[in-house]
């Protein structure tokens, strides 16, 4: 058959679109988590300035189609910064300033949740509210964010397939290259969308692992 | 040079809103000395208490621990909240940690002790409230009575010169209630400084050295736990112990 034999020849260029495909995502997750967390504690604990800088960030990030950020920072911003970044990097880094915005909102809402007395005990044993935010408060934001967080691992990788607008070799773009090169469609696409499928399984295996971890009896929705 | 008095409280005020909370509290506290708070609720005894280590801000007067000022210290309040234990209604251990990490993760990031020192010292807290068996249990694991029992471990280990207990039985059952006043009372006859809100009669009788009186955010009586239960200088200090007595 003329499909097996495209897919072997043009297999190995495929799968290797899995390690940048890939690298856009983790590299994604990193950025929102970091930039996320902070922008959490700025909108929680923030002075007023801050809080409004945040709001301002999560309400733009929320706010625009994913393609039109890319290109917005892919053509203009970046190039108007004097910055000379490669469309890879371009693309991890829009990706995980958009989860940002997503993820900061789920940590909020942990940090939110957790009752008044547990701040309270803490300062009440001579901790600065630094040391407690540290310790204690974050410790149990982030588990109760684990669940809803697992959320943001298949979020971030479908959309990753959008940096093939700015020529990023991950797998969709190598996708069309074939199909482009081959003009076989279907079979060519259902394999991308496989990788895609056993990529999204394999990852919340990992989640649920993680998960699974960190677990604490009788807190938070992981319990048991 | 120190006067005798551990704490000292200077007329103290709190309003929220337009509801004045605490109206010019006042009263002075020796070393080892247990000092019962009872009233109607809503009189300002647990503010009164959160405005001594703090955690709320009086609108006016003064808080002296040891003839140190602390009210209007700034960031200097944590190092005078290390030698203010205080105990919650709502025992709030923290709820990620083991019973031997609540007591001893103040040891380890205020104190800044060693990993192996603090351990033993958290366990030597445990075992002083008969809680060593539940070191690895998580706050869910133990009952009301055992989660008080770690909280006020957590507190006693950093060694505090004044504890203040803020209606700890009243989320609990008579039986868990008494597990956590005996603890109370051994803390007392062991010398500790105690400022303590609670509606216990039998505690305030056998281990307070005061009984203090409020309503309205005002302090209406106070002495010996003998005279203002058997006889109250006040009619509202008599109503309200007979009415407590009756429950």
């Amino acid at each position: 058959m003329e499909a097996v034999a495209i897919l072997i020849e043009w297999g190995r260029y495929l799968l290797s679109g899995i390690s940048i495909t890939m690298g856009l995502v983790i590299s994604a997750l990193a950025i929102g988590f970091l930039l996320g967390l902070a922008i959490s504690l700025a909108q929680v604990y923030g002075i007023r300035p801050l809080r409004a800088a945040a709001d301002v960030y999560v309400w733009f990030f929320r706010g625009l189609p994913v393609l039109v950020l890319l290109f917005m920072f892919y053509y203009g911003v970046f190039p108007a910064l004097g910055l000379d970044l490669s469309a890879f990097v371009i693309g991890a880094v829009v990706l995980g300033m958009r989860g940002a915005a997503y993820q900061s909102q789920i940590f909020r809402g942990s940090i939110q949740s957790i009752s008044e007395g547990q701040m309270t005990a803490a300062l009440s044993l001579g901790m600065t509210k630094r040391a407690a935010i540290k310790a204690i408060i974050l410790p149990q934001a982030l588990r109760i964010s684990l669940p809803s967080l697992s959320n943001e691992y298949p979020e971030i990788l479908t959309d990753s397939a959008v940096c093939y607008a700015i020529g990023v070799m991950e797998l969709l773009t190598r996708t069309s290259v074939i199909v482009s090169q081959t003009y076989v469609t279907l079979p060519i696409y259902a394999a991308c969308a496989g990788i895609f499928i056993l990529l999204n399984y394999a990852g919340m295996q990992a989640i649920s692992k993680v998960e699974k971890k960190f677990a604490i009896p009788g807190f938070g929705i992981a319990a048991g | 040079m120190t006067s005798e008095y551990i704490l000292r409280v200077e007329n103290l005020h709190k309003r929220f809103g337009n509801r004045e909370i605490l109206r010019g509290i006042s009263f002075k506290v020796k070393k080892g000395e247990t000092v019962v708070f009872i009233g109607p609720s809503g009189t300002g005894k647990s503010t009164l208490l959160r405005c001594i280590n703090q955690l709320t801000e009086p609108d006016a007067g003064h808080v002296y621990l040891d003839d140190e000022k602390i009210t209007g210290c700034g960031h200097l309040i944590s190092k005078y909240r290390q030698r203010i234990g205080m105990v919650f209604q709502s025992f709030n251990l923290f709820d990620h940690l083991t019973a031997v990490q609540n007591v001893e993760i103040a040891l380890l990031k205020v104190k800044k002790m060693k990993p192996a020192e603090a351990r033993k010292k958290a366990a030597d807290e445990l075992g002083r409230v008969g809680m060593l068996d539940f070191s690895d249990h998580y706050p869910s694991e133990l009952s009301g009575g055992q989660a008080q029992r770690v909280s006020i471990a957590r507190s006693l280990a950093m060694d505090p010169e004044v504890m203040l207990f803020d209606e700890p039985t009243s989320a609990l059952d008579p039986e868990l209630t008494r597990e956590v006043l005996e603890v109370m009372k051994d803390l007392a006859r062991s010398g500790m400084t105690m400022l303590v809100v609670s509606h216990e009669l039998g505690f305030a009788q056998s281990a307070a050295t005061e009984v203090v009186f409020m309503e309205g955010g005002k302090i209406i009586e106070q002495g010996p736990p003998a005279r203002i239960m058997k006889d109250p200088q006040h009619p509202r200090t008599g109503e309200f112990i007979g009415k407590i007595a009756d429950q």
